[in-house]
């Protein structure tokens, strides 16, 4: 056989493999159904890190069960698909966003948004296309009858406040507290709610009226004031992730010996990095699965974020939560309710499973009807952390019904 | 009382640091460098990964700032700004060019260092006490820092050739290429020097607050306001713009509830700006 004859030979045989592994790749690709989950929030900007870690929580979880032929529901495996969109927290954007997502995606499971602005926004353009969305956003009226396509993905703050109230004046002895807030609709409602807790604990409230403006970094001047006010409690009303640290460390360069505490997640790599020592003490709502707490499960998705996200991040510990239940719930409700949320909202009341990210046999089912009168609420668990030797040490762990 | 005071003279250095850079670029180039707050970032981000990360001397991390800002700042003006200035007949042209570099540097920044704030250790630690007031070591040599880089930046316009050229530039673009400046060269170096102070500002204070990707913009927000105080492209301008800003910040915290001092300073900066519209050291005529 001539050189030229093999060549072409090679070359036919080339083109055949060629055909045959696009046809038969092709064919699987196409066989495959694929379910679309939207992701909408925050993920450029001082607040990115709440829209990002919603994002990487949910790619993380589908690259898992992709990676085993994709999610089951009614017979059939399900390849996951995310799509994400950075709402910017502004709500003119995320209702652009959700409508995208909604009516040129077709999509009818939406994570996020992450505030109540974006997340009240985005109310209308849900119902109307019948889409469920997941908010971490804490205004009641989203969830509260006869609104019922959101559901809370995290612990609210008047969820979490009086019980570290509670504990703060039992263990500590604090008798009177002050608030500082972000001049946000957010941190407002939450300072609004905070108040309302610690005054029917019989709280001193020293002062309420403290704020600052988005962005704020030097907080010398702000924190001046309430540290001169003299409480043994300063509670940093939902504090972002990034102005938390700089508070504390404020706090202490100010002289300030008493306790702080905040109502919403933190992460232990920024308190270390930009407060050091002066983050000692300082109690926090946790990530949802703390090392203590964690599952083999949970352990796999950590290493998995870490690979997607660059490293971990507390506040995933809580938002992986999100896309599991989403699928679980479609799974007990069937196929028929991807593109149906009235049948995905029947199954809720009833909805349960074993919590897949923790070592201990507990529930994971759709709570807080004591709060909006309706399950519209993912039962994670409420961990309170404080950090000690620059680690966050679970507090105690507790449960919203 | 005291602390309103200390609080008003830290806050006042810090943004004249910031302020500095942008109305250097705007002198020059009748630029508004909208880019500025990101420039601030990198500057953070450069210091955060050569003294937080790797573990260089602070102040050869502060070295390496000058020298990356630089060459950016340098890079933007050659590559993006001067064939913008030769080819649009709109200034509005360059205005849009320049909130697009803002754009991309934070995305930028987004994608390459992460969500997270950063921190790092601090250079020297300790509080003082000034009466009843506290000042800690870390905002103290942060505070002498500045001086001293605004000192030397004065110094530099005033007295050396560049800077001469640069103040000649400023003045008026045509008679200083008519007398032989390379008007093309200075506007680099000026865009360089202004782009270097912004980082050097957010090399010296991410010692204090940290740094993460999306803090650039209220650091251009807060330099636009002083320029827009002391009038745009006014160095003495700039700096008394950061005076007035910071003591109206310090000030307004300590006496007055909730976020009345932003909404004082910009309904104040309104009216202001309807009376003197060229700032308190501007001239009329720009």
């Amino acid at each position: 056989m001539s050189t030229l004859q093999l060549r072409r030979r090679n070359f036919l045989v080339g083109i055949a493999v060629f055909v045959l592994g696009t046809v038969s790749f092709g064919g699987s690709t196409y066989a495959q159904e694929v379910l679309k989950i939207g992701v909408l929030g925050v993920m450029s900007g001082s607040a990115a890190s709440w829209g990002l870690v919603n994002k990487y929580c949910a790619e993380t979880s589908a690259q898992l069960y992709n990676e085993q032929g994709g999610f089951e529901i009614g017979g059939k495996k399900y390849k996951i698909e995310i799509v994400p969109i950075d709402d910017k927290n502004d709500p003119k954007l995320a209702v652009s966003g959700a409508e995208r997502l909604t009516k040129q995606e077709g999509i009818h499971y939406i994570i996020g948004p992450n505030v109540d602005t974006t997340a009240a926004s985005v109310q209308p353009v849900a119902e109307a296309a019948g889409a469920i969305y997941f908010p971490y956003a804490f205004q009641k009226t989203l969830y509260s009858p006869p609104h019922g396509n959101a559901v809370l993905g995290m612990i609210a703050s008047y969820q979490a406040g009086p019980i570290i109230y509670k504990y703060l004046m039992d263990k500590k002895g604090v008798k009177s507290v002050s608030f500082v807030a972000r001049n946000e609709s957010d941190p407002l409602n939450q300072r609004d709610e905070g108040v309302q807790a610690a005054k029917k604990l019989g709280l001193e409230i020293k002062s309420s009226d403290d704020t600052y403006e988005p962005g704020t970094t030097d907080f010398f001047p702000v924190m001046s004031r309430v540290v001169g006010k003299g409480a043994d409690l300063i509670v940093l009303s939902g504090v972002a992730p990034a102005d938390a640290p700089l508070l504390i460390k404020t706090a202490r360069e100010l002289d300030f010996k008493g306790t702080l505490s905040t109502e919403t997640a933190q992460d232990i790599k920024i308190l270390n990095e930009v407060a050091g020592a002066a983050a000692e003490g300082f109690v926090c709502v946790g990530g949802a699965s703390t090392p203590e707490i964690r599952s083999d499960e949970m352990e796999k998705f950590v290493d998995r974020y870490k690979k997607v996200a660059g490293e971990w991040n507390d506040e995933a510990g809580t938002k992986v939560y999100a896309l599991e239940i989403i699928l679980a719930t479609l799974k007990k409700a069937g196929p028929e309710a991807i593109n149906d949320v009235e049948l995905f909202k029947k199954s809720m009341p009833d909805f349960t499973m074993k919590n897949p990210f923790l070592k201990e046999d507990k529930e994971l089912k759709y709570v807080g009807t004591a709060y909006f009168s309706q399950p519209r609420q993912i039962g994670v668990p409420m961990v309170v952390n404080q950090v000690s030797d620059g680690k966050f040490q679970a507090l105690f762990v507790g449960s919203v019904e | 009382m005291e602390q309103m005071l200390v609080n008003g003279v830290v806050l006042a250095v810090n943004y004249a640091l910031i302020a500095l850079g942008i109305t250097l670029i705007f002198s020059i180039m009748n630029i508004l460098n909208f880019a500025h707050g990101q420039m601030f970032m990198i500057g953070g981000f450069v210091v955060y990964y050569l003294y937080g990360i790797f573990k260089l001397n602070y102040f050869v991390s502060l070295v390496a700032v000058v020298i990356v800002l630089g060459v950016i700042g340098w890079s933007f003006e050659t590559f993006f700004f001067r064939r913008m200035r030769r080819m649009a007949t709109r200034e509005e042209n360059s205005m849009l060019l320049a909130v697009g570099t803002a754009l991309l540097l934070e995305n930028l920044a987004l994608s390459i260092f992460g969500e997270k704030q950063r921190g790092v250790p601090p250079v020297v630690t300790g509080v003082f006490r000034i009466g009843t007031a506290y000042l800690p070591a870390g905002r103290l040599l942060v505070m002498v820092l500045a001086l001293v880089l605004i000192v030397g930046l004065l110094l530099f316009v005033q007295y050396t050739k560049l800077g001469r050229a640069m103040r000649a530039l400023a003045q008026d673009r045509e008679v200083t290429h008519l007398m032989g400046v390379n008007v093309d060269r200075v506007a680099a170096y000026g865009f360089a020097l202004g782009a270097a102070l912004a980082g050097l500002a957010g090399g010296l204070l991410v010692t204090v607050f940290g740094v993460n990707s999306g803090v650039g913009n209220v650091y251009s927000i807060k330099a636009f306001i002083m320029i827009m105080i002391g009038g745009a492209g006014v160095v003495p301008g700039a700096i008394l713009g950061a005076i007035v800003l910071g003591f109206v910040e310090a000030i307004g915290y300590e006496l007055l509830p909730g976020s009345i001092t932003y909404l004082l300073i910009f309904t104040g900066l309104i009216i202001f700006l309807l009376l003197r519209p060229q700032g308190l050291l501007g001239k009329p005529w720009g």
